[in-house]
């Protein structure tokens, strides 16, 4: 009798130490997320603007979305945080996976290398903000003063002037802090691939470009593809460096998404539409999270 | 037979140098590159330290002045210990030490919190029988990816029927609530890597399992703890966003107060980098310092989920 009931006593007191152990940590995410995240559903249902508290806060429905999705200005930042979130990935998965292939061998000072990678990534979101933001100042900043001694331009450019060059230079800004860590994982991963393996496309005449595809590219897919999920999460949520760089501007050129909600939330204090507008964004980023997360499950599973 | 053999190295001879010549360029090219990949990690960080220690003259060169001729310390010294009575300066000056002591809190206690009850539950995730736990895998990745801003506006009323708007508790708990997703699904991954028959080993010889938890599985969980607590002070460390929204005089921290050395006479670069250099010491010097587990944490954690 006694045997039988051991194991049944001990996985009821399993079950009690789980919950106890798992109290504290889901206590605090519940207050500070998901409680927050349904109140945020029910304000985005309703009219809610700070700067006419006459008007109190009436249940609209999905007016606050409608509005939202045919506001000019919404769509235009939502076009320009497409194009720097597209511009910006490409760019640091490319320019990170050569790196990392040039890397990925034995040389002297290897080691300071991959150190040095994590300082980008170590820096502050908006110290690399305000750090670019002196580089690239039109009259004084470095960028300038280094291409007009090289002779590469005859008068110093305006590079936060235009809402193009403007949103290009935050792309050179989140390239310098991104690169380096994506590079770090993309390495990380080519690390494990035995070296045999290309030894043996050598021997059966496999050229470097071949080697890539057949064999470094299959092994670091699943890598490559967090790599890329991650960096497309983390672009569209962009905000420090846009606040410090340039402020949406100039003429909302530089204006993405999260900075849009900022701006409708905390300065012309329309609670509804700026929780609308951040459950649209948040949609988008679920769907990213849960391919991501198939992938990633499908993976652990063997 | 020594005849017949001597003309094989010589006919070879061209072939060996052209293909040492060959790995000798390969090898200048290949420094040459890594030390273009060293110049962009750096060089727009160590401009940002000259840009701290040249004089105002001088940043206002032009042509610039990469090498600053008189270097000074004054704005260390202002950031530090106050502006000379009389000189104008930002009021970000003033508030820069207390900055300094708020996220050092902030970013301690959170950290503090994060191992303890992150710890906890990843350990109730991957040994003990929780219903359903697929769905909490993912709950926390999603939670871990969300927009902030989706919930800002709640947090923002929440923080002020609690009166801890511009509170150490109130930033403590918002950061813990959002650091503990990412560090509860790293522990989880460093707890797959180990051994579960040395607890049961323990369990048999009469440890009950929370005795197990404490004398065996955290001995020898160090460098999982060690990457979780890097990440946890990091991200408090810099994260911008939220303490732009919840602190005021009290609470300000490193990341608010460095956008703020503007004066009517426009932004005051050189004290706003100084202030950039010092509040990325910390950060930087726990980077390079716990540089093995961080990488290692980030495989484990962001690679193998």
């Amino acid at each position: 009798m006694a045997a039988t009931r051991r194991p049944s006593r001990r996985l009821r007191e399993d079950r009690i130490l789980a919950a106890v152990l798992l109290a504290p940590a889901l206590l605090i995410i519940a207050v500070v997320t998901i409680y927050p995240l349904l109140h945020s559903f029910w304000i985005s249902l309703h009219a809610w603007n700070l700067m006419k508290p006459k008007e109190g806060n009436p249940f609209v429905g999905l007016d606050n979305y409608i509005n939202t999705l045919t506001d000019p200005i919404f769509l235009d930042s939502l076009r320009v945080t497409i194009i720097f979130t597209i511009a910006a990935v490409v760019i640091e998965i490319s320019l990170a996976m050569g790196i990392a292939l040039i890397l990925n061998r034995k040389f002297i000072g290897r080691g300071l290398v991959r150190m040095l990678a994590l300082l980008p990534w170590a820096v502050p979101a908006v110290v690399n903000g305000i750090m670019w933001k002196w580089i690239l100042n039109p009259s004084y900043g470095a960028l300038n003063g280094l291409l007009y001694s090289l002779g590469l331009i005859d008068e110093y450019v305006i590079w936060l002037g235009s809402p193009e060059l403007a949103l290009a230079m935050v792309v050179v800004a989140d390239l310098w802090k991104e690169t380096p860590f994506i590079m770090l994982l993309l390495l990380a991963a080519l690390q494990t691939i035995p070296k045999d393996l290309y030894e043996a496309a050598t021997v059966d005449g496999a050229n470097v470009v071949q080697s890539f595809f057949r064999i470094t590219l299959p092994l670091i897919q699943p890598v490559l593809f967090v790599a890329i999920a991650l960096r497309t999460i983390w672009a569209l949520k962009s905000f420090d460096l846009i606040y410090t760089l340039t402020a949406g501007g100039p003429s909302n050129g530089t204006s993405v998404v999260g900075y849009y909600t900022y701006i409708k939330s905390f300065v012309s204090l329309q609670l509804g539409r700026g929780a609308a507008v951040a459950y649209i964004m948040t949609l988008f980023v679920l769907i990213l999270v849960y391919i991501y997360y198939r992938v990633l499950y499908r993976k652990v599973e063997y | 037979m020594a005849t017949l053999s001597t003309p094989s190295p010589l006919r070879h001879t061209p072939g060996r140098r052209w293909r040492k010549a060959r790995s000798a360029i390969g090898g200048i090219l290949f420094y040459a590159l890594v030390g273009m990949l060293v110049f962009a990690l750096l060089a727009p960080f160590v401009w940002m330290i000259i840009s701290s220690i040249s004089p105002p003259t001088e940043l206002a060169s032009k042509p610039i002045h990469w090498i600053p001729e008189h270097p000074t310390l004054d704005r260390y010294r202002a950031l530090f210990f106050g502006a000379r009575p009389g000189e104008i300066v930002p009021i970000a000056v003033s508030k820069f030490i207390n900055a300094m002591k708020s996220s050092l809190i902030i970013a301690t206690a959170t950290t503090l919190v994060c191992i303890i009850t992150g710890t906890a539950a990843a350990y109730a995730l991957i040994r003990l029988p929780v219903p359903k736990k697929e769905g909490f895998l993912f709950g926390m990745l999603a939670a871990q990816m969300m927009p902030i801003i989706v919930i800002i506006i709640p947090l923002y009323l929440m923080m002020q029927r609690l009166v801890l708007n511009d509170t150490w508790q109130g930033m403590i708990l918002l950061y813990s609530g959002f650091m503990l997703p990412t560090v509860i699904w790293i522990m989880y991954g460093y707890f797959q890597t180990l051994p579960e028959e040395l607890e049961e080993a323990a369990m048999i010889d009469g440890c009950s399992r929370v005795g197990a938890l404490l004398r065996v599985v955290l001995p020898i969980s160090g460098p999982g703890l060690v990457a979780i607590s890097a990440f946890a002070f990091l991200y408090t460390w810099n994260e911008f966003f939220m303490a732009l929204i919840f602190t005021a005089s009290r609470t300000k921290t490193i990341p608010v107060i460095v956008t703020e050395f503007s004066t009517q006479a426009g932004i005051d670069y050189g004290l706003m980098t100084t202030a950039g250099v010092i509040g990325s010491l910390p950060p930087l010097i726990l980077a390079f310092l716990l540089q093995r587990y961080i990488v290692a944490g980030l495989t484990s954690g962001a690679v193998k989920g």
